[in-house]
C-alpha cells in the first residue's frame, strides 16, 4: 500500500439545487410545481423553445440566489450576466442552456465563498469557487438502465426550473466529507426557506475525483446526498484498482448508475463538449446594488450555526445533539414544535437522537417521509412520564407510530400494552417465574448481579408491560423473604 | 380615382371612418391584385384571405355600430414570414419550418390587431433572413417589380415588393444588417430600422438577436410614421425593450429642414459604390441643401471594419439561435425511427436548412469555438464598441448622417448567388446601424436605368423623429414616390 500522500483523494463538487420555493420557472411564468404532473403540460413558448419567444428573468430567483450566496460567505457581483452554454441534447428545448460563466468575459452571481464542515470534531474549510443561476433541462425517462433502454421519453415540464449551482474547490478528501458538505449545504438552503431537499431530484450533483494527484474524472448524475457517498466510494475504488494494476486512469466523464451502483463511461476526453459560451443578449445585465443585498440580509431567516447555539443555550441540550438536529431542518423544526407542546427539551432530544433517528436511518427514510408528528412523540413521552406505559413499551410503539401515524394511546390500548402496575398481578407472575427458575433464584440469593435475569424473565412473561420499578421491588422483597427463611 | 388597394394607410382609415369604403372592399381589392399579379412577383409565401375577410367584416360591424376604431382600421398589412402569427403558418422561408404554425402572436402582431389592421398574408424572405436578395428562400425567389429578372433585395424582399405593386398597403420587415433598408431601396419604398429596443422582438424568429429589429415598410413617409407609432413601445416580454412612453411619430412630419446639420461619411461613398448611385444620392443631398440643410463630408474610420464585424457577430449568434431546430418538438423531421437522436438531428438539420443557413451556422460555430473565441467573437465585440463611439462622436456634430442605402443597383437573379462574398459586400453601408443599434431609414431618391435608388439616413438612438422629418421634407419636395412599376 502507498503512503498517505499517494492515497490522497481530492473531490470537488458541482451541486445543482432547484430553488423549490419559487412559484414559477426562471425565465417564464409557467408553474414550477412539476412533480406528478402529466408530461409536457407545464410549458409555454419560452420554456419549450418555440421560435421567437424570449426569456424574462424571475426577480425572486435573484433574491433567493443572493440569499444563498450571503449564507455561503461569497462575494456578490455588482453586475452579472447570463451566458449561453451551447450543446445538443434532447432534454434541451433550445439546444443551449441559459447559464452563467466565469470566463470569456462572463460574471457569475457570486464567487469566492466558503463553508465550514465538522469532520471528526475538527473544523474544515471548504472553499466555494462560485454560485450562479441557470435553467434546468427537461427530464429524460428511460426504460431500465440508460444504456439498455430501447427509447428515451422527454418531459419538458422541468425545463426552465431555476437551478442554483454551487461549485466547490477540490477541498474534500473523502466520500464522507462530501456527504457532510452536502448535508450542511442542504440544511442552510432549507433554513433560508428557498429549497426543499425532500422533493425528488431537487438536489443533484456532479463530482470531480482524483487520487494521488492523478487524472481527474468527472462523475455525473448523482441524484441525492444519500447517493454521493456510494458513487464516490465506487469511483475511488475503481481508480485505485486501476493504479494498483499499473493501468492509467483516463480523463473522462462517467455516469453514476444508481440501480447497478457503478460508474460508466459517458464521454472520453476526445468527446468532451466545447460549450461555446457567449453572452445571452436576450437578457440585460443584472445590477445588484448594496441596498438590495442589505435588504436581502434583513429578511434572512436564522441560519443553522446560530440555531445550534440557540438550541444549546435555550434548551440546554448537548452541543452534539444540537448539531445533529440542526443538520436537517425538518428535524430541528420537529424538535422545536415538540418542545412548544411539552417543555421537556432534554427528553425530547434524547428520544429523537436515539430511537427516532436510528429507525429512520436504518429504514433509509427522511423525517417528512414518515408518519410521525410532534403531537405523537409528545403524547408518547407524556404517557411514560405519567406512568401509563414503560419506556420499554415506548421504544416498542415508536416504529408503529412512524409507520402508521396512529396515536400512541390508540396503539397501546388496542395491543393491550398499558403498564401492569397491580401488585397482586405482578406477585402472581413473580411466583411463577421463581417456580420455573430455581437455579436462577439460587444464584440471585448470593450474587446481586444476577437479579436482572429474573427481572428479564418477568418482563418476558408480561411482554414488557410490567412496571419495572415495581417489578424490581417485588423480586427483591421475595428474595429477602427467602433469605430470611433460610434456604429452601 | 385610385383603386382602394392603391390608397395610402392614412387615406384608407379616413375612407372607412367616413363610410366611403368598407374594410371588406379594401381587403378584397388587395386580394384581387394579389391573385392577378403575385404569380409574377411572388411576394407572398402564405395568404390569409379567409382570416382577413373575417377581420374586415368585424371592423365593418364596428363602423356600423358606431364603435371606436383603431388607428389602422381596415388597413391591409403584409407580415414578413419570420414574425409569429397565431394560427397562420410562419416559415422563415425555410423547409425547416414549412409547416410550422405558431401558438402565439408576436407583440407587434398583437399591437396591430388592437388597432384594427388586417393581416393579408406572410411575405417571402431570404431563408431565416440570411441574404440580401430573397434568393435563398426555400419557396423560390421574389422578383423585383421594376424588372422581373432582378432581385427585390432582401431579406424582406417579399414585403417591399408587395407594397410597391399595391398587393398590400403596409408591410412588416425585419432588419438584422439591412434587411428592411436594402429591399426598400431596391423596390422604391420607405423602410425604417428602428433603434434597437424600440420595437419588441417578442415573436420575431431570431437570426442575430443583438442586431435585429422589426420595422415598418410603406409607400410613403407618413404611413411609415403612422405604422411605427403603432408598433413601437415597451414590452415586458422583451427584456431588451426600451422603457419609453409611446409616441405619435406623425407629429414630427414637418416639411422643413432649415438649420439641419447633415454629415456625409466618406466611407458610405467608397470604391465599391456605383457611379450612378453616387450621382443620384448627391443630387438628393443638394436638394436638402436647397431646402435649408447644411451638408458636410465627414469620416468614421471604424466603418471600414463594420462588415467583417457584422458577419462574425451575426453568424455567431445565428449558430446558437438556430440550434433549437432539431425536428424533435416542431419543424422538419426525416422519417427515421431506427437511428439515434444525434443522427436524426444531423439529418433533420442537413435537409431542413438551405446552403446559406448551413454556411452561416458552421462559420458562427467556428467563431465561437475554444481557441477562436478571443480571436473572432471577442474582437468583433470590441470593434462594435469602437463603431458605436465613432457614431457618438459624429452625432455631436451632426443631426443625421446620409449616404446611399446600397452600393450597387438591383442585380440580376442568379448573378451573385454563387458568390457569397460578393453578396455580403452589398450590406457594407447598412450593417453599421445594426452594430451601433441606431435608427436608420431608406427612402426613394431617384432612378438610374429605370431601377430605383435609395438614400439612407441615420440618426442617434431613439431619434426616429429626426429621420422622419428629413425624409418627409425630402419626399414633399420630390416626386419619386409617385413613380410606379409598370406591371399590370
Ligand atoms: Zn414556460
Amino acid at each position: 500500500m502507498g503512503s498517505a500522500i499517494q492515497n490522497r483523494i481530492l473531490i470537488g463538487l458541482e451541486i445543482h439545487t432547484q430553488l423549490t420555493s419559487l412559484k414559477t420557472k426562471l425565465f417564464c411564468s409557467c408553474s414550477s410545481d412539476y412533480r406528478g404532473k402529466d408530461p409536457n403540460m407545464l410549458v409555454c413558448p419560452v420554456c419549450f423553445g418555440i421560435p421567437g419567444a424570449l426569456p424574462v428573468l424571475n426577480k425572486k430567483a435573484v433574491e433567493f440566489a443572493v440569499m444563498a450566496a450571503i449564507a455561503l460567505n461569497c462575494k456578490i457581483s455588482k453586475r452579472m450576466f447570463f451566458f449561453r452554454k451551447n450543446y445538443y441534447y434532447p432534454d434541451m428545448p433550445k439546444n443551449f442552456q441559459i447559464s452563467q460563466y466565469d470566463r470569456a468575459g462572463g460574471v457569475p452571481l457570486a464567487v469566492d465563498g466558503f463553508l465550514h464542515i465538522d469532520v471528526k470534531r475538527k473544523r474544515k474549510k471548504i472553499r466555494i469557487s462560485r454560485v450562479h443561476l441557470e435553467e434546468d433541462p427537461g427530464r429524460l425517462v428511460h426504460l431500465g438502465p440508460i444504456d439498455q433502454s430501447p427509447y428515451t421519453l422527454v418531459d419538458y415540464n422541468r425545463a426552465g426550473i431555476a437551478l442554483l449551482e454551487v461549485v466547490t474547490d477540490p477541498d474534500l478528501n473523502s466520500p464522507k466529507e462530501a456527504r457532510i458538505f452536502l448535508q450542511k449545504l442542504r440544511s442552510i438552503l432549507e433554513h433560508l426557506e428557498i429549497f426543499d431537499g425532500g422533493l425528488e431530484g431537487a438536489m443533484r450533483c456532479d463530482a470531480n475525483i482524483s487520487i494521488a494527484g492523478g487524472t481527474r474524472v468527472e462523475v455525473k448524475n448523482i441524484s441525492s446526498f444519500k447517493e454521493v457517498e456510494r458513487a464516490l466510494s465506487f469511483e475511488i475504488m475503481r481508480q485505485k484498482d486501476l493504479v494498483e494494476k499499473g493501468l492509467a486512469v483516463e480523463r473522462e466523464t462517467r455516469h453514476w448508475d444508481e440501480t447497478r451502483r457503478i460508474t460508466l463511461t459517458l464521454r472520453t476526453k476526445e468527446e468532451e463538449h466545447d460549450y461555446r459560451y457567449f453572452p445571452e443578449l436576450d437578457l440585460v445585465p443584472i445590477v445588484i446594488t448594496n441596498d438590495f443585498i442589505e435588504g436581502v440580509k434583513d429578511q434572512m431567516p436564522e441560519l443553522p450555526e446560530a440555531r445550534i447555539q440557540r438550541f444549546i443555550t435555550t434548551y440546554n441540550i448537548p452541543q452534539y445533539n444540537a448539531e445533529v438536529l440542526v443538520s436537517d431542518k425538518a428535524l430541528a423544526d420537529f424538535f422545536e414544535r415538540c418542545v412548544k407542546l411539552y417543555n421537556k427539551p432534554k427528553e425530547i432530544g434524547n428520544w429523537m437522537m436515539s430511537d427516532l433517528l436510528r429507525y429512520l436511518y436504518e429504514n433509509n427514510l427522511e423525517l417528512p417521509e414518515s408518519k410521525i408528528t410532534p403531537e405523537h412523540l409528545v403524547e408518547m413521552i407524556r404517557l411514560i412520564d405519567d406512568g401509563v406505559i414503560s419506556g420499554k413499551i415506548g421504544k416498542k410503539v415508536l416504529p408503529e407510530i412512524i409507520l402508521t401515524g396512529r396515536l400512541p394511546m390508540q396503539i397501546i390500548e388496542e395491543e393491550g400494552l398499558v403498564k401492569v402496575t397491580s401488585r397482586e398481578t405482578l406477585e402472581k407472575i413473580v411466583d411463577r417465574v421463581f417456580a420455573e427458575n430455581p437455579k436462577a433464584v439460587e444464584d440471585a440469593l448470593t450474587d446481586e448481579k444476577t437479579v436482572h435475569f429474573l427481572v428479564g424473565q418477568l418482563m418476558k412473561e408480561t411482554k414488557g408491560k410490567a412496571d419495572p420499578q415495581l417489578a424490581n421491588q417485588i423480586i427483591r422483597e421475595r428474595l429477602e423473604i427467602i433469605k430470611a427463611k433460610g434456604r429452601p | 380615382m385610385p383603386k382602394l388597394n392603391e390608397l395610402t394607410a392614412k387615406e384608407t382609415v379616413e375612407k372607412i371612418h367616413k363610410k366611403e369604403a368598407t374594410a371588406e372592399e379594401c381587403v378584397l381589392s388587395v386580394f384581387e391584385r394579389i391573385h392577378r399579379l403575385d404569380d409574377k412577383v411572388h411576394a407572398f409565401v402564405t395568404l390569409a384571405e379567409e382570416e382577413a375577410l373575417r377581420k374586415a367584416r368585424e371592423i365593418d360591424e364596428k363602423v356600423s355600430k358606431g364603435k371606436p376604431l383603431g388607428r389602422l382600421a381596415g388597413v391591409p398589412v403584409a407580415v414578413k414570414d419570420n414574425i409569429c402569427t397565431k394560427e397562420i403558418r410562419t416559415t422563415c422561408s425555410s423547409r425547416m419550418l414549412e409547416f410550422f404554425v405558431p401558438p402565439y402572436d408576436a407583440d407587434v402582431i398583437e399591437k396591430i390587431k388592437m388597432e384594427d389592421a388586417v393581416i393579408v398574408g406572410k411575405t417571402n424572405m431570404d431563408e431565416f433572413a440570411m441574404g440580401s436578395s430573397t434568393e435563398t428562400s426555400y419557396f423560390g425567389t421574389t422578383h423585383n417589380p421594376w424588372d422581373l429578372s432582378r432581385v427585390p433585395g432582401g431579406s424582406s424582399g417579399g414585403s417591399a415588393a408587395a407594397i410597391v405593386v399595391d398587393e398590400s398597403i403596409l408591410a412588416f420587415g425585419s432588419d438584422t444588417g439591412g434587411s428592411i433598408r436594402c429591399p426598400a431601396s431596391y423596390c422604391s419604398v420607405v423602410g425604417i430600422k428602428p433603434t434597437y429596443g424600440l420595437v419588441s422582438r417578442y415573436g420575431l424568429i431570431a437570426y442575430a438577436n443583438s442586431l435585429e429589429q422589426i420595422g415598418p415598410m410603406a409607400r410613403n413617409v407618413y404611413d411609415c410614421a403612422l405604422f411605427l407609432s403603432v408598433i413601437a413601445g415597451y414590452d415586458p416580454k422583451d427584456s431588451t425593450s426600451v422603457k419609453i412612453e409611446p409616441k405619435d411619430y406623425t407629429k414630427f412630419l414637418r416639411n422643413d429642414v432649415t438649420g439641419f446639420k447633415i454629415g456625409l461619411p466618406t466611407e458610405f461613398f467608397g470604391e465599391g459604390t456605383s457611379e450612378s448611385i453616387k450621382k443620384q444620392v448627391w443630387r438628393a443631398i443638394h436638394k436638402l441643401e436647397e431646402l435649408g440643410a447644411s451638408c458636410e463630408e465627414t469620416s468614421l474610420p471604424t466603418l471600414e471594419y463594420a462588415l467583417a464585424t457584422y458577419y462574425i457577430v451575426a453568424m455567431s449568434e445565428a449558430s446558437s439561435n438556430l440550434a433549437r431546430y432539431d425536428g424533435l418538438r416542431y419543424g422538419y423531421r426525416i422519417d427515421r425511427d431506427d437511428a439515434d437522436w444525434s443522427t436524426v438531428y444531423s439529418k433533420n438539420r442537413q435537409t431542413g436548412f438551405g446552403a446559406e443557413v448551413r454556411r452561416r451556422i458552421i462559420l458562427g460555430t467556428y467563431a465561437l469555438s475554444a481557441g477562436y473565441y478571443d480571436k473572432y467573437y471577442l474582437k468583433a465585440l470590441k470593434i462594435r464598441t469602437l463603431i458605436r463611439k465613432d457614431f457618438e462622436q459624429a452625432f455631436k456634430k451632426f443631426d443625421v448622417l446620409i449616404g446611399p442605402t446600397m452600393p450597387i443597383p438591383p442585380f440580376k437573379i442568379g448573378e451573385k448567388i454563387q458568390d457569397p462574398l460578393a453578396l455580403y459586400m452589398c450590406d457594407v453601408d447598412t450593417v453599421s446601424a445594426n452594430l451601433a443599434g441606431l435608427p436608420a431609414i431608406s427612402i426613394p431618391c431617384g432612378f438610374a436605368d429605370d431601377l430605383p435608388i435609395g438614400m439612407q439616413i441615420l440618426a442617434p438612438p431613439l431619434r426616429e423623429d429626426l429621420l422622419l422629418q428629413v425624409s418627409y421634407a425630402f419626399e414633399q419636395n420630390t416626386t419619386y414616390k409617385d413613380r410606379k412599376p409598370s406591371l399590370k
